[in-house]
Parts: structure tokens; C-alpha cells; sequence
């Protein structure tokens, strides 16, 4: 379970430019949930992220997993639980590795990394089986330096790096944003299937809002750094795009854009 | 035939400290001057501990382990302390020059009839005769293939692959749990180690230690990575690393041609920041060249 309780965080302060992004935020997820969160810019969907990866700092207030305050720990020790996709698909890979070296490298996340041998020979099977379940024929690019694919082929090669170890919290950043939208609906469809397979804790930042009501078990619209629709269960099942659409215009006219 | 051998023998010793700066300008992408300041202090070391009778393959141990703590603290200025890199290499460069000179005690020290990686019973019995005059040039030929194997088999390790990750994409190591800051050092460690050891190998080669020798070296380094790297770069059965060598090799024969040609020394680095400008901006070009058509 991971609690948000009592979060403040402003940018700039003590200066004019001082924006107060969260006073007093709570957020819990429990364990398995898939939340989805929509919201227009700047309505603080990716500082809530960026906060529970430890990417940037809070003001005030506590961060807890299973109860345990990790308010404190750095954000790489953080990472160890958590599979991170960004919107940017250079974000999740290294372009000058091969795919091969990708992935190798994301499978000895947690078993440390010495002096033994990068690429596990014996592995290559099984990074096989992994890629052509994407469907992207990259199977038999293993070789290839990643920079060379596609964004759509890199986004999800990301994708599956972030979750092919034991991960507590899967987070997904607006990772369709940057797609075409058949890539996206493959990524999607990929990303649905995944959490499910794992039954890992997902919290999935889009702009899509049909992505927010078709996929997860809960629903947040974030407004000024405030939850202003927090659905879950069979309300959440039972919403519909047109039901949000309202109120994304309201809050999206009231921020001019 | 003295100046092929010695084109070999000084390139191929620059080649170790190319590949230390291979390491921090191309994969690390950290513009270290340290190496200005770490290449001496192998020279100084050097001298010193052979003056003193210590034997030769242990002033290349010594000699390492010195730069990659030079190295480390460069790292920890930049990591800990959040010094910009460029800043943080300047700053251990000075203090190495006062390091430097407090090692080896004046500006100037120089090595005849000591024992030296050259000079020694073992090297004079092996080589006799015809072979005599191949001594250095196999002896340097064997140690930097054996240091360039090493720094090969790292980079194939799991350690070496979050080496490459981090210059490619910092966000990556992070997000594997691996704290970005203490890869850095670690590269930072084992390049200045290079550099240290090449200067190491240099002041025994020239017989002399000298306060001024770093001078340049980042230069050098990083033309020779640069040649290496862009001429041979439709050569794709060549490792990088072999490439490298190779790079410091064409460019100190470039030197030596010039020098040959009838060029005061005095002027040696002007052209070689003039030539290294030269190589920097074709470098670049090509650089743009294969952005625009990935």
C-alpha cells in the first residue's frame, strides 16, 4: 500500500514566482490497484509522479510504503521497487546499447552489478520469447543499438524493461503521449496486459481520457493540485468518456486553454 | 627506422591515456582535465620509486591505483560536492601540479642507469642482437594490448555495461536502483588509473620526470580518441578501443612528420591545439551528419 498523506510542495518559493502545487495532498493506493490519473497541465499529474520516485523533493508531509516512511530514501533506492516508463521513449532505454545489452542490462536490476559477465548467454532464449510477445518482429533484432528503432518500438521495449523484474509499483508517465495512435493502442493493450499478468500496483498518468476510463480500477482527475474525481469500483467501471469530458472542459477553460 | 619505432613506442603510450580518456569524453561524456594533472603524477611516481630501486612492474601497480584515486576524488568534487565537471577536473589538475612536485621533490628528475621497464636483466638477456633495437616498442606493445583487453573485458561486464548506460542515458541507471553518482567515480577512477599508468610508462621511456609533461595531455587524448573514432569508423570489425590505439598512433606520426618537416619544437602546441580544432570540428560534422539521417 502506498500512502501520500499531508503533501505540500511549492516551486519557487520565497520569490513573486512562488506556485503553490500541493497543500496538504493524501493519496492511498492500495496494493494491485491500476489508477489512472488525467488532468489538464500543470495540474501537478507529473509532480505527483516525480514525488513518489523521489525525483524532486517535498516541502512537507509523509511518503509511506506498507507503512514504512520512505519520506527520506534517495530516489535510485527507491527505483529498486519501482518500473518507471516515461513519456519520452529515449528516457527508458540507452540508444547506444543494443537491444540485447538493454535488456540485459535491465535483468540484473536488483542482482547487483559486478564484475561478472554483462550478457547472460544463457538468458537470450528467454529475452526472445519476452520481444515476440510484443509483436514487433524485434526477436531478431537482438543486435541492433536501440537507437535505430522506431519510438514506438523503443516505448515498448522500455515498457518491458521497466516490468521484466519483480516490481512493487509499475508508473507510467503519459508513456502513449509521444506515440501515433496504433502504436499507443498496442502499447496500451500491452500495458493493460501486463499489470494484469503481474497484479502489480499501477498509477498511469495520460491525456488520453478513453485510456483513463478503459483501463485500471480507479480513476483520479487531478485540478490544482487537488483529486476533483476519485472513482473506484464499479463506479469507476461504470463511467463513461462523456462523464469526464464535462468536467476536463470546465477546468481546461478555467486554465485558458 | 629510430623514428618509425619511436612514433610506435610514444603512441602506443599515449594510447593508454587515450583509452582513460575514452572513457570520460566519449562514454562518460565528462570532459576531465584531471588527466592533465594525472599523467605527471605517474611520471613523478615513476621516478621517484624507481630512483629508489622499486621494481618496474610495480610502479605500473602503484602508478594506477594513484590515478584512480585521483580520479575518485575528481568524481566526488563533481558528484558530492556539485561541481560542474568541467570545473572539477581544473580544480584536482591544480592541486596535482603541487602533488606533483611534492613527489618528486623539484620540477626535474631524471632516470639514467636505473632499472626500468627498459632496462633491466631480464630485458637484456631476451633481447639480444638483431631484436635489441625492438626492445621498448614490444615491450610497450605488450602492455598496452594487455591494458586494452582489460578495459574490453570491463566494459563487457555488468559493471561496464552501467558504465556505458550511465553516459548514455543517466535516467536509465537510476531507474535500475544504482546510484548514477557512484558510477561516475568508478569511470573516473579507472580512467585516470589509464592516464596515471601511461605516464608511468612515459617517464621510463624518457628517461626523466618532468613538472610541465602533463601539459596538453586531455589534447592529445582526446585527438587520438577522436582520429581513432572517426577514421575508422567504416572499419566496424576494429573494437573502439583498437581504433583508439590506432588513433594515437596516426597522430603522433602527424607530430612527428611536422617535426621532421623542419617545425620548432617550440611551437609543438600551438599546432596541436590548432590540429586538435581541426579534428574537433570535421569530428563534429560527421557528429551532425548521422543525427540528421538516424
Amino acid at each position: 500500500m502506498l500512502e501520500l498523506k499531508n503533501i505540500t510542495k511549492s516551486y519557487n518559493p520565497g520569490t513573486i514566482n512562488e506556485i503553490c502545487l500541493f497543500d496538504k495532498f493524501n493519496l492511498t493506493v492500495e496494493d494491485g490497484q491500476f489508477v489512472s490519473v488525467v488532468g489538464s497541465n500543470g495540474s501537478g499529474k507529473t509532480s505527483l509522479l516525480n514525488i513518489i520516485c523521489g525525483t524532486i523533493p517535498i516541502d512537507q508531509g509523509e511518503i509511506l510504503v506498507n507503512g514504512t516512511n520512505i519520506t527520506k530514501q534517495k530516489d535510485f533506492i527507491r527505483h529498486r521497487r519501482i518500473g518507471r516508463v516515461f513519456q519520452d521513449p529515449s528516457k527508458g532505454t540507452c540508444p547506444e546499447m543494443t537491444i540485447l545489452e538493454n535488456l540485459a542490462i535491465a535483468d540484473n536490476k536488483g542482482k547487483g552489478y559486478g564484475l561478472g559477465r554483462g550478457t547472460n548467454k544463457a538468458r537470450i532464449g528467454y529475452y526472445k520469447e519476452l520481444l515476440s510477445g510484443m509483436n514487433l518482429g524485434l526477436e531478431d533484432k537482438l543486435h541492433t543499438k536501440v537507437g535505430a528503432l522506431s519510438g514506438g518500438q523503443r516505448q515498448t521495449l522500455a515498457l518491458l524493461m521497466a516490468t521484466m523484474n519483480p516490481i512493487e509499483f509499475l508508473i507510467l508517465d503519459e508513456h502513449t503521449a509521444a506515440l501515433d495512435p496504433k502504436t499507443a493502442e498496442i502499447v496500451m493493450e500491452l500495458t493493460g496486459r501486463i499489470v494484469k499478468q503481474k497484479h502489480v500496483t499501477t498509477i498511469m498518468v495520460t491525456h488520453n481520457l478513453r485510456y483513463a476510463v478503459e483501463y485500471g480500477d480507479r480513476l483520479l482527475m487531478m485540478h490544482q493540485g487537488k483529486a476533483i474525481i476519485d472513482k473506484a469500483g464499479s463506479e469507476k467501471q461504470a463511467m463513461k468518456v462523456e462523464d469526464i469530458l464535462g468536467t476536463f472542459n470546465e477546468i481546461s477553460i478555467e486554465c485558458g486553454n | 627506422m629510430t623514428l618509425v619505432l619511436s612514433v610506435f613506442e610514444q603512441g602506443m603510450i599515449y594510447a593508454i591515456m587515450a583509452l582513460g580518456i575514452y572513457i570520460t569524453y566519449t562514454i562518460l561524456d565528462f570532459p576531465d582535465l584531471t588527466v592533465d594533472g594525472s599523467f605527471p603524477l605517474g611520471a613523478a611516481l615513476s621516478a621517484v620509486m624507481i630512483t629508489n630501486g622499486v621494481n618496474p612492474i610495480l610502479t605500473l601497480v602503484a602508478s594506477f591505483f594513484a590515478g584512480a584515486l585521483a580520479g575518485t576524488v575528481t568524481g566526488l568534487i563533481h558528484v558530492k560536492l556539485k561541481v560542474r565537471d568541467l570545473l572539477s577536473g581544473i580544480i584536482m589538475m591544480t592541486a596535482l601540479y603541487t602533488v606533483n612536485l611534492r613527489i618528486a621533490g623539484r620540477a626535474n628528475l631524471p632516470l639514467y642507469n636505473m632499472t626500468t621497464l627498459f632496462e633491466n636483466g631480464f630485458v637484456s638477456k631476451i633481447f639480444t642482437g638483431a631484436l635489441a633495437p625492438f626492445a621498448n616498442v614490444i615491450i610497450i606493445l605488450v602492455i598496452t594490448l594487455i591494458m586494452k583487453f582489460l578495459l574490453d573485458w570491463y566494459m563487457s561486464t555488468k559493471s561496464g555495461y552501467l558504465l556505458r548506460a550511465v553516459g548514455d542515458n543517466e535516467t536509465i541507471v537510476t531507474s535500475m536502483g544504482v546510484d548514477k553518482g557512484i558510477v561516475k567515480i568508478i569511470g573516473l577512477a579507472v580512467a585516470n588509473g589509464l592516464v596515471t599508468l601511461s605516464g608511468c610508462i612515459f617517464a621510463q621511456q624518457q628517461r626523466y620526470f618532468d613538472i610541465s609533461m602533463g601539459t596538453g595531455t586531455m589534447v592529445i587524448g582526446l585527438a587520438s580518441v577522436i582520429i581513432g573514432t572517426s577514421l575508422l569508423k567504416k572499419v566496424s570489425f576494429l573494437r573502439i578501443t583498437t581504433s583508439v590505439v590506432i588513433g594515437s598512433i596516426i597522430y603522433k606520426a602527424c607530430v612527428a612528420i611536422a617535426i621532421k618537416l623542419g617545425m620548432p619544437s617550440q611551437d609543438l602546441k600551438l599546432i596541436t591545439a590548432v590540429l586538435f580544432l581541426v579534428i574537433l570540428v570535421i569530428g563534429m560534422d560527421r557528429k551532425k551528419k548521422v543525427k540528421k539521417n538516424a
